[in-house]
């Protein structure tokens, strides 16, 4: 057996990085931290391959892979059964999630180097860079569903920091409270969840929950509450925090906003590793779903599937670029979840899972590389939107090849990596349910309309007047890019059948050319739709826009969701609940307390009189105390 | 035991002469009078004390002592409440006591 | 009526006679001469009683001591011919109402009370001998502790009054 201690190394050098950085970093200058920060990443990078490369070769036997965990502690002991271990656990999807969150984050590291160069606050950014990137492999790693709820709130609140870098920007500041509060109401339902699943089982480990037929479910099962059986309860509500971080659909109104962080930051926690800690923590516990909560399961499916359409929907008609990518990450995580909810447990029928794995894997890859091609962009151009962009294939040739390999990975063509996991997840759907699968099918095709809207909006179409010419980023941030390309390109070819599966055993898998064909043609479907509308600069879009009226409208204001949000806050919370409240704790409560103390300042001005500084008065006063103390003493008491 | 000379007799006196110390304490202005009142009260208590011991306990000494150590005390605060008096004195150059209620409110 | 009885009246006549005095006389150093008196018809009392030791500390101490103590500190704050102003007379009220009232109630429970003196107790002699082993003494009707005691505060008083009456430093000289 190899001895994979050494895997602590991977989160402990990000938090000493970011613990140097973080108090010494203002002492330095700005490069000092941000070379700390990416050398210390650079070697968990390489840590995680290493690990990679022995968990899944190394150690590799025919009876699939074991779970293992090279350590772990003893934290807090409450009592002989409730017992809280800090450690490190290997398995694939955990091995997999590693090797994704140091990549991305490593090039997020290098990319920013470049990015944000000059900016105020530089220390700053990388120390919050190596907070975030260490609670989410902290996340990763958890053994128990203890650790991970510590490390999911710190995901929460490194991301706040990270959203809101540009403190003195309003609108950033509201995005990342936005983030914060809706996550952390999530939370709220993923900690109920916790407390309930553990109190009837009595444990916190994944070992022991995960184990098949496990007796420790047999007291959850037949507690009830209103007519639902508790591990169901306790199952969507831990589902409601992954969603919360996921962003599904209704909690998806933060994700959006949070694209007032800066760019690389977007692509850090947007695209590969924050949002998909909801898909990651699904799949963590899909054993229990799938034996336990198979409702729950179902219901993960229908959400995800919602959110992919209607996600898509939106992404079509936003002229923010970031937005775009905001949207189609929502829809593309909307995927992996439909690929959880179909998925059955073991072999071939655990296809959806491993899917869903390998979607989050290739999105990954595609996702960040488009985030840091618009970071590219952006740092160009200095804009978000559309209309301030064209024809920049000429300037920028390197962001627009690695941008197109993107664009068709995310579209499905082969033999991009997209394609690959897409077609799977479709496959898996295909065979479960129906339904769902025509929902993905269509989002296909709407996911390649708007990328390529995107791709032609940005890179062909008019020749805007710019008012400094644009040019090629410079080498770090393309470095970054070209890595991530080649992992968007020929990322899926690796096998993950063989790698990462529900039960851990490896199994055939083959395309199913019924399902990939239609998908194929679908996507390029899609982009024929984009070229036409979007290539040659025409009115042909904004025809269809207006003909489609109200539709368009309300679709462009995505839903009205976040006005129904506020509407439900402002208009019946803070006006129906809260402010009777706040009129009831600020005139009775807080002026009964008031009272007293006006009424006791009144009294002692009134007899401060009394005390009047003579002597005499007060011996006086003395006397006649004493004289009536005896009279009672003598005549009441009987002292006599 | 005097012969003809009840307790009474002695406690009538030291009595009066107490709440005389009382009334010389509220009525007179003057800092180093109101010590004399002070005097006057610890000498009816001497006397109740030397009283109480002959008449009804006259085997102890219990009261005689007390009062032995009551002149002791009255020494000390006669020593301390003049020195008091006379440090009064230096700096507002007056020892009446309405002039002397600044430790009010 | 013996000589007994008779010295008690007068003692007592003088006591509260010259009490009286002393609160009321407008001059101070009267006042303090006044409290001599009383001082002294007070260590008669203690003759009367029996108790000579105590006398003497009476007349020592008190009228020998304290007495001219205070004539100092009157000698040292005023002018011995000055002459008071009259007291206001919320305090004059205030201090007969404190005299009649608190001398009605003393006297009437003192009246209404019996005192009763066990009739087997056999008095001691109060001599030099016997008070100084009692005052010193360890065991059974020993004083050595409040002794100490009263030592120690009278040490603390001598500081402090030292401390108190002692002319700072950069007050000028020109105040005593």
């Amino acid at each position: 057996m190899t001895n994979f201690s050494y895997v602590i190394l991977i989160p402990l050098i990000p938090l000493t990085v970011f613990l140097v950085t973080g108090l010494l970093g203002m002492k330095w200058k700005p490069l000092v931290s941000g070379v700390i920060g990416t050398v210390g990443l650079g070697i968990s990078f390489f840590l995680s391959l290493f690990a990679a490369y022995q968990y899944f070769f190394a150690t590799a036997s025919a009876g699939g892979y074991h779970t293992i965990i090279p350590v772990n502690m003893l934290w807090l002991s409450f009592t002989s059964t409730l017992q809280i271990h800090m450690g490190v656990l290997l398995d694939p999807i955990s091995v997999m999630m590693l090797v994704v969150v140091t990549t991305i984050s490593f090039m997020a590291h290098i990319y920013s180097l470049g990015y944000m160069k000059g900016e105020k606050g530089f220390q700053r950014y990388y120390a919050f860079l190596s907070l975030f990137t260490f609670s989410m492999l902290g996340v990763v790693l958890s053994t128990n569903i203890f650790q991970m709820y510590i490390f999911w709130e710190l995901v929460g609140a490194s991301s706040f920091l990270l959203i809101g870098f540009y403190y003195d920007k309003p609108s950033a500041v509201a995005a990342a409270k936005k983030a914060f509060i809706v996550t952390r109401f999530a939370d709220l339902g993923f900690l109920i969840g916790i407390l309930i699943l553990s109190f009837y089982t009595g444990t916190f480990d994944f070992s022991k929950l995960m184990q098949p037929g496990t007796s420790l479910f047999a007291g959850i099962t037949g507690v009830s509450f209103l007519g639902i059986s508790g591990i169901t309860w306790a199952m969507t509500l831990i589902f409601m925090g992954a969603a919360g971080k996921s962003a599904m659909f209704p909690l998806h109104i933060w994700l959006p906003d949070a694209m007032e962080g800066p760019t690389p930051v977007s692509a850090l926690i947007h695209a590969a590793t924050m949002v998909v800690a909801g898909v990651f923590l699904v799949a963590r516990m899909f054993p229990i779903y799938h034996f336990h909560a198979p409702d729950v399961l179902i219901f993960i499916g229908y959400v995800g599937g919602f959110t992919s359409l209607f996600a898509a929907i939106i992404a079509m008609t936003q002229f923010d670029i970031k937005r775009v990518l905001a949207y189609s990450t929502l829809s593309q995580i909307g995927y992996m979840m439909v690929a959880l909810g179909v998925s059955g447990y073991g072999g071939e029928a655990g296809l959806g899972y491993t899917a869903g794995m390998f979607h989050l894997f290739t999105h990954a890859m595609f996702k960040a590389l488009l985030f840091l091609g618009a970071g590219s962009i952006i740092h160009t151009v200095h804009s978000n939107l559309m209309k301030d962009m064209g024809s920049l294939r000429k300037y920028m040739p390197i962001t627009h090849i690695t941008f197109l390999a993107a664009s068709l990975a995310i579209s499905g063509i082969p033999p991009f990596a997209g394609f690959f996991s897409k077609d799977e997840i479709l496959t898996a759907a295909f065979h479960a349910n129906k339904l769902l699968f025509y929902v993905e099918y269509i989002t296909a095709g709407i996911t390649s309309f708007y990328i390529f809207r995107l791709y032609f909006n940005i890179f062909w179409g008019k020749d805007t007047n710019y008012e400094h010419k644009p040019h090629e980023s410079p080498l770090n941030m393309v470095i970054p890019m070209i890595f991530l390309a080649l992992g968007a390109t020929f990322g899926g070819f690796i096998p993950f059948h063989d790698l990462v599966t529900s039960n851990m055993k490896p199994f055939a898998d083959k395309l199913n050319i019924l399902v990939s064909l239609p998908s194929v043609a679908i996507g390029l479907v899609g982009i024929a739709a984009a070229w036409i509308l979007y290539k040659k600069e025409n009115d042909l879009s904004d025809r269809i826009a207006k003909s489609l009226g109200v539709l368009y409208i309300s679709t462009f204001h995505k839903f009205y969701i976040d006005e129904l949000y506020l509407f439900v806050t402002k208009k019946i919370i803070f006006n129906g609940i809260a402010r009777p409240i706040a009129w009831f704790d600020s005139k009775i409560v807080d002026g009964f307390m008031i009272g007293i103390g006006t009424v006791t300042m009144k009294i002692s001005y009134k007899i401060k009189g009394l005390q009047s500084g003579e002597l005499q008065q007060y011996a006086f006063v003395f006397i006649a105390g004493t004289i009536i103390l005896a009279l009672f003493l003598l005549y009441t008491l009987g002292f006599h | 035991m005097i012969q003809g000379i009840s307790i009474y007799h002695f406690l009538i006196v030291s009595s009066l002469m107490f709440f005389i110390g009382i009334a010389g304490f509220i009525i007179r202005q003057n800092l180093i009078t109101i010590l004399l009142s002070i005097e006057l009260i610890l000498n009816s208590v001497v006397i109740n004390f030397l009283v109480f011991n002959r008449y009804l306990y006259p085997n102890q000494l219990q009261g005689h002592f007390f009062s032995l150590f009551i002149v002791g005390v009255a020494a000390a605060e006669a020593s301390v409440a003049i020195a008091l008096i006379i440090n009064i004195y230096r700096r507002i150059r007056n020892i009446e006591a309405d002039n002397v209620n600044e430790m009010k409110y | 009526m013996t000589l007994n009885v008779l010295m008690f009246y007068l003692l007592s006549a003088i006591i509260l006679i010259f009490s009286v005095l002393t609160i009321t006389s407008r001059r101070m150093l009267r006042a303090a001469v006044y409290l001599l008196f009383v001082l002294v018809a007070t260590a008669g009392f203690y003759f009367l009683l029996n108790y000579q030791f105590l006398a003497a500390v009476q007349l020592t101490l008190y009228a020998g001591g304290i007495v001219v103590l205070i004539i100092f500190s009157i000698l040292l704050t005023g002018h011995i011919s000055e002459k008071f102003k009259k007291p206001a007379s919320w305090k004059l009220w205030m201090g007969i109402i404190a005299l009649v009232v608190g001398s009605t109630l003393t006297l009437w429970t003192l009246l209404s009370h019996n005192f009763v003196k066990s009739t087997d107790i056999k008095a001691v002699p109060v001599d030099m001998h016997l008070i100084g082993n009692q005052l010193l003494g360890l065991g059974k009707n020993g004083y050595v502790l409040s002794f100490e005691i009263i030592s120690v505060l009278l040490l603390a008083a001598m500081i402090a009054a030292i401390v108190i009456a002692k002319k700072e430093k950069s007050q000028k000289s020109d105040t005593l």
